[in-house]
């Protein structure tokens, strides 16, 4: 228990000061600007916005700024602004079939329609230091000059799913029911999770989710504690519209585009009474770059998937109050960082309390040598 | 959406068309091209720049049932010419003066005088250089295309 303190106000100001100074480091070093750190720390900036829930990368670049490249603060600084903004409704469900790929890989099929492309990545590096980084040289740059495109990618073609090949033979379930509706999706930020969650909720549990903890779960659904078996069917990045409809206008309109990343895991499917064997998905959607984070949402939002498909909840992956009440680092970290508040009344009533167990325990064996010596 | 999308006349679509534009340009390249036109139209505000959240909503797996997925920040404006002509704008991110302009413009583009002109000198320029850099993304991603062989193990 937690009994408030006074006093201190001197030496906190004084500490937050010294925080400061801190921050800005050796000042004969140029500072670092949030504009330097949205456009050299990307990464950083997704999963800022990521698990602070926000797309503004301004923002997330901000917050990383202030927090001294703690992503957990930078995250609590971000969710922290956002109560302080209106919310302007929905948006219309995003389009990644339109997405602008600039990046796809598929683990499951090597000739895929609208074909395999890298994109920018950190696969396949040998992961040696570069020191030319070090040495304040200007890193080599992409050649101007592309290679032709092909004209899908030229014409901004839709890029249809790899799963969907699957699908037409039908080894693999549907995304979706036919004839089913559009549901609208229970949202968390506006009324608490109940158990068991609908998907939807899940997955938005998910995406705010801690990046470590997620990936975590998902190696350790993979290494035995978790009857899972994935294959990567499809990753994709790229750009989205985002498209919402103002009341006053009444039609749809696009107000930007995001960055996303999309995974798609695949993962065998024994049957049940109801269905056939056959391949089940998991899927997985993160902003910015953050494929890390995409892969391991996919990979425990399947794991969550084992109640509804009748498979044995036998580990916490497939836990969904275990998973799900746990994912939130500002949560985790308020809890974890109250304990360096003062506890001061509660551990002297804990003190107090050893004292008089180990006052009664050498009284009790006091009393009993003394009984065994008076039966001698 | 509570609101039933109204009959998409094509009036309608070549509003949505250049307030997509609008948008997704950036404020430097909208402001440069906007004050190049020296247009000075009087105005009030109905409704001031307003940052706030928009929840993004995906679909499951792609194509499947709705979530929200995360917010993302939206400035909004709305604004009146003195011939009563509303001008709204909706743009992502938190810059006032991007929703201020791209209200103006949407209000003028629905104006007949000024239609013509914004649309060759600010819209089609605009849409120009969006597409220019998407061809450029495009081509950098192409460069990354690869085959994968699979190897034949030597077995049989």
């Amino acid at each position: 228990m937690y009994v408030a303190v006074k006093g201190g106000e001197k030496a906190i100001d004084n500490a937050h000061a010294l925080m400061r100074t801190q921050r800005r480091g050796d000042s004969a070093i140029a500072e670092l600007s949030v504009d330097q750190i949205r456009q050299q720390l990307p990464l950083a900036v997704d999963r800022v916005m990521n698990e602070g829930s926000v797309y503004d990368p301004e923002l997330a670049a901000l917050a990383l700024k202030q927090a001294s490249g703690d992503a957990v603060e930078a995250i609590f600084l971000l969710r922290a602004y956002r109560t302080t903004l209106p919310r302007f409704g929905y948006s219309e469900p995003l389009d990644t079939e339109q997405m602008q790929i600039e990046r796809r890989i598929s683990g499951t099929f090597k000739d895929l329609p609208g074909g395999q492309i890298l994109g920018s990545t950190y696969d396949y590096t040998h992961r040696l230091l570069d020191f030319s980084l070090l040495a304040a040289g200007e890193a080599e740059m992409a050649p101007e000059e592309a290679n032709a495109l092909s004209e899908a990618l030229a014409a901004g073609n839709s890029c249809p799913r790899v799963l969907e090949l699957l699908n037409k033979e039908g080894l693999i379930e549907q995304s979706r029911e036919s004839g089913l509706d559009d549901q609208v999706p229970r949202d968390l930020t506006r009324e608490p999770v109940n158990y068991p969650a609908e998907r939807a909720v899940r997955l938005q549990n998910l995406i705010r989710g801690d990046e470590g903890f997620l990936l975590s779960l998902s190696y350790a659904s993979m290494r035995g504690y978790g009857d899972s078996h994935p294959f990567s069917g499809e990753m994709r990045t790229g750009r989205v519209s985002v498209e919402l409809v103002p009341e006053e206008l009444g039609f749809p309109i696009e107000v930007g585009e995001v960055l996303l990343t999309e995974s798609e895991m695949v993962n065998q499917f024994h049957g049940s009474k109801d269905l056939p064997p056959q391949f089940t998905r998991g899927y997985g959607i993160a902003f910015g770059r953050a494929e890390r984070k995409a892969m391991s949402v996919a990979l425990v939002e399947r794991a969550l998937r084992a109640e509804e498909l009748g498979e044995e909840v036998l580990y916490p992956t497939q836990d969904q109050e275990f998973v799900l009440s746990h994912t939130d680092c500002v949560s985790a970290n308020g809890f974890v960082s109250h304990l360096k508040l003062p506890h001061y009344v509660d551990f002297q009533s804990e003190l107090e309390m050893i004292r008089r167990l180990r006052n009664e325990q050498s009284q009790a064996t006091q009393s009993k040598t003394t009984n065994e010596e008076a039966d001698a | 959406m509570s609101v039933e999308p109204q009959q998409e006349t094509s009036g309608t679509r070549s509003r949505q068309r250049w307030m997509g534009v609008l948008a997704k340009s950036s404020v430097a390249a909208l402001q440069e091209r906007w004050q190049a036109l020296s247009l000075e139209p009087e105005y009030q505000f109905i409704r001031k720049p307003e940052t706030g959240l928009t929840m993004l909503r995906g679909r499951v797996g792609g194509s499947g049932q709705p979530f929200n997925m995360g917010e993302m920040t939206l400035t909004r404006c709305a604004v009146r010419l003195a011939s009563g002509t509303l001008g709204v704008s909706y743009v992502a991110g938190r810059n006032s003066q991007h929703a201020i302009t791209a209200a103006l413009a949407d209000a003028l583009l629905q104006e007949d005088n000024t239609q013509t002109l914004l649309q060759r000198e600010l819209i089609a320029p605009l849409q120009a250089e969006l597409d220019a850099e998407r061809q450029q993304r495009a081509a950098q991603a192409n460069s990354t295309r690869v085959d994968f062989f699979t190897l034949v193990r030597g077995e049989d």
